[in-house]
């Protein structure tokens, strides 16, 4: 066992173990140091601490300057002041100076009482702006579907850059220029849309200032909400049911999925059905592949690609298809929840109920920033003109619009989906956390495969942050070998070992974000807090837990949509309607 | 052909040796009569700078002419022209050096090149006119032991700068080059890693860390890869101690960089260059491949079984890349960016591997303390810094050059006794050392002996060894800003208090110097100043404003006047300066009047004329213009 190390912080004895950051040792003893560019959200591969904002600067005796303490390892003997008259002086300068470099519209920014920059001013007690002088004008604004930049309030603090690169190793983001010039921008300050950028969003969920925030489609939806003519139907996904109490002041993890529900009926919401419904669908269809693609394998089929790789991740969608364009045929071919939600509400629910698809508009309400872009590909349309899901708004937005609205989310009754696309089983709801859809698949998979009664559902095997997990499941003697990844830089290991031939599974799941959707893009931002994802997930799988039905082919809903309309999974109308095709975006 | 052992190595140096004799026969101090084929000398040589200021002043040019002279007299076969480095006395470059009578010829142009061959040369007479004039006897001297600009020099790493050609790597062995990596090469590493400890040689790039220390750290890291990095990456504003060195001995750094490797067990060595050096970067590549020729590099050196090879890898310039993690970053094809330290590049350096990183003038210094031994070269210098240091000279000063001194001497001796005081009998003011980095320090300082500790205490530092007089006519907001103006522009841009901080004393100084500061903005600067010290991440951005605190420290009644006044007693701010026209002595001949572009000297033809202030734009056209000195800027 390693010896503790001993220091004294702020004059408190202090035993951390060897390695640990004085940050961190003094977090320990509830000593709170102010951070900006520092972020580690423990458990996930989300790191960064270039030691480059230096507002965490502490006083290290000894020393001739200040040491930063996000990247400062405690030492035997140390003796720190996080408090002296010196370093708060340093550090309240340190963020002045940054004032000084950023717009000065508070009230106006998407990001006004949630901005870690605000947060510090308050803290540090700074009541005016002691230096001023010329911004830069070399910084770039841009909307994208999916993410709003607007690097005037950029602070520099790298972490997108760190989320990009290391995270999710799609490294679209760097530092461009030099010192006051410097930017943080694609390469040769391209905009985002002439790069790989796959709009997973990470850079916004851990950005501290307005500088990268959503597309914001609020607006565009209370004008749909008001209009007549147009009849509005919201799809939430699964994990936002999981997060939004915390944009009200709730615990994290409360499931709020009822309160949620009334909200959309207040907001004016025409039918509130459930994305969860077409995740139950997205196992059957998804499933059924799997099973004729195991089922060709063992007849001896060489051509026949495995692993068949999910696909409901729509940043997932984007990376392979702009990194792996040679194994585009290796993903199942079922569209995202989402997108098979939009294509059943516009063809079947209207044909039942005789409403002119055009008139309805489908609103997914999403832990996810990918999904606004993904709402704009073009092949996911009926007829070419009528997006299956127009548009999607976060779960973010959705609380805005709450407030908006004068609903006092924490005393809103319970209330249920409508149906007939409102009904889900446990398998849909964890679609929401990383291994989820695959311990969806695995549920139906084992059940249809076996033809045996699953006894024990749940494959704990698959669950938890670890960034690749893998499990052999017995189906009936066979071992069905299965992996699960969340990061983008982990898929892009899974990616390069099958590129070699070197990937020996049957089943991989992939998510972008760390944790899964839980800690998706959309979602209420977590500040670098890895307490709440956990509660997130936790909440995802007792609400599976708490469900009458737990596997999605026994989703009765999902039944009578197959008799009545799809016939079975994979026949011709559902691969129409369900299923699509990937392109090669490779960027020259 | 392969050199297999130190003894073929010595056999090389003694033929090379021979061809030096001539250069080398003069040791003895003592004016020689002048040497000339006619009057019995049999053999000249005839040395001219090669180094990149005399090639700017057409060195190349009087090479060739030469050549052509020498061929025309048909006297080839007894006199030979060497190209060598820089002599240092760039004031008065180019350089043209005889042997064996030693003359030292200044300001040499190529049409000077006949005369010296058929008088000199041949007939055996100085060329009086092109001799040094001593400025204080008013006489001239005939060769460079004589001038007192290089009567107090010690040259230990510029030795061989100025003596061999840097081309020729026999010349270099013919010095003793590569004796030391030949001996070093039969003593355990260690042994001779204690050699360079007990030297007390400290790093020559600015912080003054003991490089032997260096090595032993670097060595304790065990790795199959190890790196030894030359950081030849030199941005300080006016200095070109290493340009100097690598243009006039590269070898020498071949040599220290392949004993470094031998000590810390490093295979790998690399030279991080800016790519605007392009000569000393063309004989770094010479060296290199002459020294891998002769299997001084490669695989099996001298038969010792030990492999190290070099690679030159350019820099595009950025001054931040000097600091050795950002150098490191810029070599993986990262932005060149400093990361924190620890992990220091002992550990985890280039790759991710341990790197050990000596700047030009610490290598130069390594044969030369191996083959003389550390209690030679500890014996020179002061207490806490050994050996010598290489200074770039410039600034208001008469002779602007390289010079190199024992630690120790003081700021007086190498301004007036080297540098031979300040130009056009101005008075001095102050001198900047350490570049961006440093400080400027007055004539109380003046009597300070030059080591690391002394000038970090009396508020500048030793930096790279850049150094720069200032008379009366410099103002010292001016001069911090241009330093601020260099920093800013240099900043990585990683770090808030350099990114920012150094971008708001920049505005803030120009403010002063436009007449618009305040007395606050004083506090402020100082307040700025001292928590960016305090708090950047690199060592550049710690000094950054070393500068501006220097400046306010020793010269705080200017910036007040400034502020106060509006008033440049330099009269550089040019916002603070007002011109006029004293109506007694103006003749109203309208000559300003017309030269002024921006038509703001008004009058009638025969009297007297006037300046509208408001229309000014203080270019001093008019001042250059009148006869009469009737026009005054105060």
């Amino acid at each position: 066992m390693n010896k503790k190390v001993n220091l004294t912080i702020d004059n408190r004895p202090v035993s951390v173990a060897p390695g640990t950051t004085v940050l961190d040792a003094a977090a320990s003893v509830g000593i709170a140091i102010p951070t900006l560019c520092h972020i580690d959200l423990k458990g996930t591969c989300v790191k960064n601490n270039p030691a480059s904002c230096r507002i965490c600067v502490v006083e290290v005796e000894g020393r001739r300057n200040l040491a930063p303490s996000c990247a400062t390892v405690c030492t035997e003997g140390m003796v720190v002041k996080t408090n002296s008259a010196r370093v708060i002086k340093a550090r309240k300068t340190i963020a002045e100076l940054m004032l000084s470099d950023h717009p000065n519209d508070c009230l106006t920014c998407p990001k006004c009482s949630d901005c870690e920059l605000q947060r510090l001013v308050m803290r540090f007690n700074i009541r005016q702006m002691p230096f001023t002088g010329g911004e830069q004008s070399t910084r770039k604004k841009e909307i994208t579907a999916a993410i709003t930049r607007n690097m005037d309030k950029c602070i520099l603090c790298r972490r997108c850059e760190a989320v990009c690169n290391n995270v999710q190793s799609v490294g679209v983001l760097g530092a461009v220029r030099r010192g006051f010039d410097t930017t943080i921008a694609p390469t040769f300050d391209r905009m985002f849309k002439d790069t790989d950028c796959t709009y997973c969003g990470q850079c916004v969920a851990v950005c501290p200032t307005g500088a990268l925030t959503e597309r914001d489609n609020t607006d565009r939806l209370m004008d749909d909400l008001v209009d007549p003519n147009k009849i509005v139907i919201a799809q939430p996904a699964p994990a936002v049911r999981v997060a939004l109490g915390e944009e009200f002041g709730m615990k994290p993890g409360s499931i709020v999925t009822g309160k949620m529900v009334s909200a959309l009926r207040y907001l004016g919401f025409t039918k509130v059905f459930d994305t969860d419904f077409a995740a139950d669908l997205t196992i059957m269809e998804e499933g059924a592949e799997i099973l004729k693609r195991l089922k060709a394998h063992l007849a001896g089929d060489k051509s026949v690609k495995l692993p068949i790789m999910t696909s409901c991740c729509p940043a997932w969608v984007n990376f392979f298809e702009h990194n792996y364009p040679d194994l585009l045929d290796y993903p199942s071919s079922a569209k995202s929840p989402a997108q098979m939600f939009g294509a059943i509400a516009k063809t079947w629910w209207c044909e039942q109920r005789s409403i002119n698809p055009k008139k309805v508009v489908v609103v997914s309400i999403m832990p996810c920033l990918a999904k606004k872009y993904e709402c704009e590909r073009e092949e996911f349309s009926v007829d070419g003109n009528n997006p299956d899901v127009d548009y999607s708004i976060s779960t973010r937005e959705l609380a805005r619009l709450i407030k908006r609205a004068n609903i006092r989310f924490t005393e809103l009754p319970d209330s249920d989906f409508d149906t007939p696309l409102g009904e889900s089983s446990g398998a849909g709801a964890i679609f929401g956390a990383t291994g989820g859809v695959m311990e969806a698949a695995l549920r139906t998979v084992y059940e249809v495969y076996t033809g045996k009664v699953l006894e024990k559902l749940e494959f704990t095997e698959v669950r938890g942050l670890e960034g690749i997990k893998e499990a052999t499941i017995d189906l009936a003697g066979f071992p069905l070998k299965v992996c699960v990844a969340h990061t983008l830089s982990n898929a892009r290991i899974l990616m390069d070992k099958l590129r070699k031939g070197e990937l020996n599974y049957h089943v991989v799941e992939v998510m972008a974000c760390p944790g899964g959707c839980i800690g998706g893009a959309g979602q209420p931002y977590h500040h670098g807090n890895i307490e709440i994802l956990k509660a997130r997930a936790a909440a995802i799988y007792r609400e599976d837990e708490g469900k009458p039905i737990r596997l999605s082919h026994k989703n009765p809903d999902i039944i009578k949509l197959y008799e009545s309309f799809l016939g079975e999974p994979l026949s011709e109308r559902s691969e129409e309607l369900l299923h699509t095709h990937y392109y090669n975006k490779q960027i020259q | 052909m392969k050199i297999k052992s130190a003894d073929a190595l010595d056999g090389i140096r003694r033929k090379a040796a021979k061809a030096l004799s001539v250069r080398e026969a003069n040791k003895r101090a003592g004016t020689i009569a002048p040497c000339g084929l006619e009057t019995g000398t049999p053999h000249i040589q005839i040395l001219c700078c090669g180094g990149t200021g005399c090639k700017a002043s057409e060195s190349a040019k009087i090479v060739e002419n030469f050549h052509a002279s020498l061929q025309a007299h048909g006297i080839t076969d007894k006199v030979d022209v060497v190209v060598t480095g820089c002599f240092g006395f760039c004031e008065k470059g180019p350089i043209v050096k005889i042997m064996p009578d030693n003359t030292f010829y200044t300001s040499v142009r190529p049409a000077d090149v006949e005369e010296i061959v058929t008088s000199h040369i041949i007939a055996g007479n100085r060329v009086e006119r092109l001799l040094y004039l001593d400025p204080g006897t008013g006489r001239h001297v005939n060769d460079s032991k004589h001038m007192n600009f290089y009567r107090k020099q010690m040259r230990v790493a510029l030795r061989n700068c100025g003596v061999i050609n840097p081309e020729d790597i026999n010349e270099y062995i013919g010095r003793h080059g590569y004796q030391a990596l030949a001996r070093s090469l039969k003593r355990p590493s260690q042994e001779v890693l204690d050699d360079i400890k007990a030297s007390g040689l400290r790093g020559r790039g600015g912080a003054g860390f003991p490089t032997g220390t260096k090595w032993e750290i670097a060595r304790k890291f065990k790795s199959e890869d190890k790196y030894v990095v030359c950081n030849a990456d030199e941005g300080d504003p006016g200095a070109f101690m290493d340009r100097s060195i690598m243009e006039g001995d590269p070898n020498s750094i071949v040599e220290a960089m392949t004993i470094c490797g031998y000590c810390i067990e490093a295979h790998h060595g690399l030279i991080y260059i800016r790519a605007e050096y392009p000569l000393a970067v063309e004989r770094l590549r010479i060296a290199i491949a002459q020294a891998r020729e002769y299997g001084l590099l490669g695989e099996n050196i001298l038969g010792s079984g030990f492999d190290f090879d070099i690679e030159i890898r350019y820099g595009a310039g950025a001054f931040v890349c000097g600091e050795e993690t950002a150098l490191i970053h810029s070599m993986e094809g990262k932005r060149g960016e400093p990361t924190l330290k620890p992990p220091f590049p002992a550990e985890a350096g280039y790759m991710g591997k341990p790197t050990n990183v000596n700047n030009v003038e610490t290598l130069a210094n390594i044969p030369v303390i191996l083959t003389r031994g550390p209690q030679w070269f500890s014996s020179i210098g002061t207490e806490k810094s050994k050996g010598t240091k290489v200074f770039a000279l410039a600034g208001k000063i008469n002779n602007v050059g390289l010079i190199e001194v024992p630690m120790g001497t003081t700021l007086r001796e190498i301004i007036y006794d080297i540098g031979g005081g300040v130009k056009n009998g101005k008075r001095f003011k102050a001198v900047q050392t350490g570049g961006p980095s440093g400080g400027c320090l007055t004539e109380k300082h003046l009597d300070i002996p030059i080591d690391y500790e002394s000038l970090t205490a009396a508020g500048s530092m030793m930096g790279s060894g850049g150094m720069i007089v200032m008379d009366e006519d410099d103002c010292m907001v001016s001069v911090a800003k241009f330093y601020l103006e260099f920093t800013v522009g240099e900043s990585c841009g990683k770090c808030t208090p350099c990114r920012i901080g150094n971008k708001r004393m920049l505005e803030i100084l120009t403010r002063i110097t436009e007449g618009k500061g305040e007395m606050a903005d004083l506090d402020k600067l100082q307040d700025l100043a001292t928590v960016i010290k305090d708090s950047a991440l690199c060592g550049l951005g710690q000094t950054s404003p070393n500068p501006v605190l220097s400046t306010l420290a020793n010269f705080r009644d200017e910036y007040v006047e400034h502020v106060r006044a509006h008033k440049c007693r330099a009269k550089k701010c040019k916002a603070l300066l007002t011109y006029t026209i004293d109506p007694m002595r103006c003749k109203g001949c309208s000559v300003c009047a017309k030269s002024c572009p921006a038509q703001a000297i008004m009058g009638e033809s025969r009297k007297p004329h006037v300046i509208n202030p408001y229309v000014c734009i203080r270019c001093g056209m008019c001042l250059s213009r009148c006869h009469f000195g009737a026009i005054s800027v105060i």
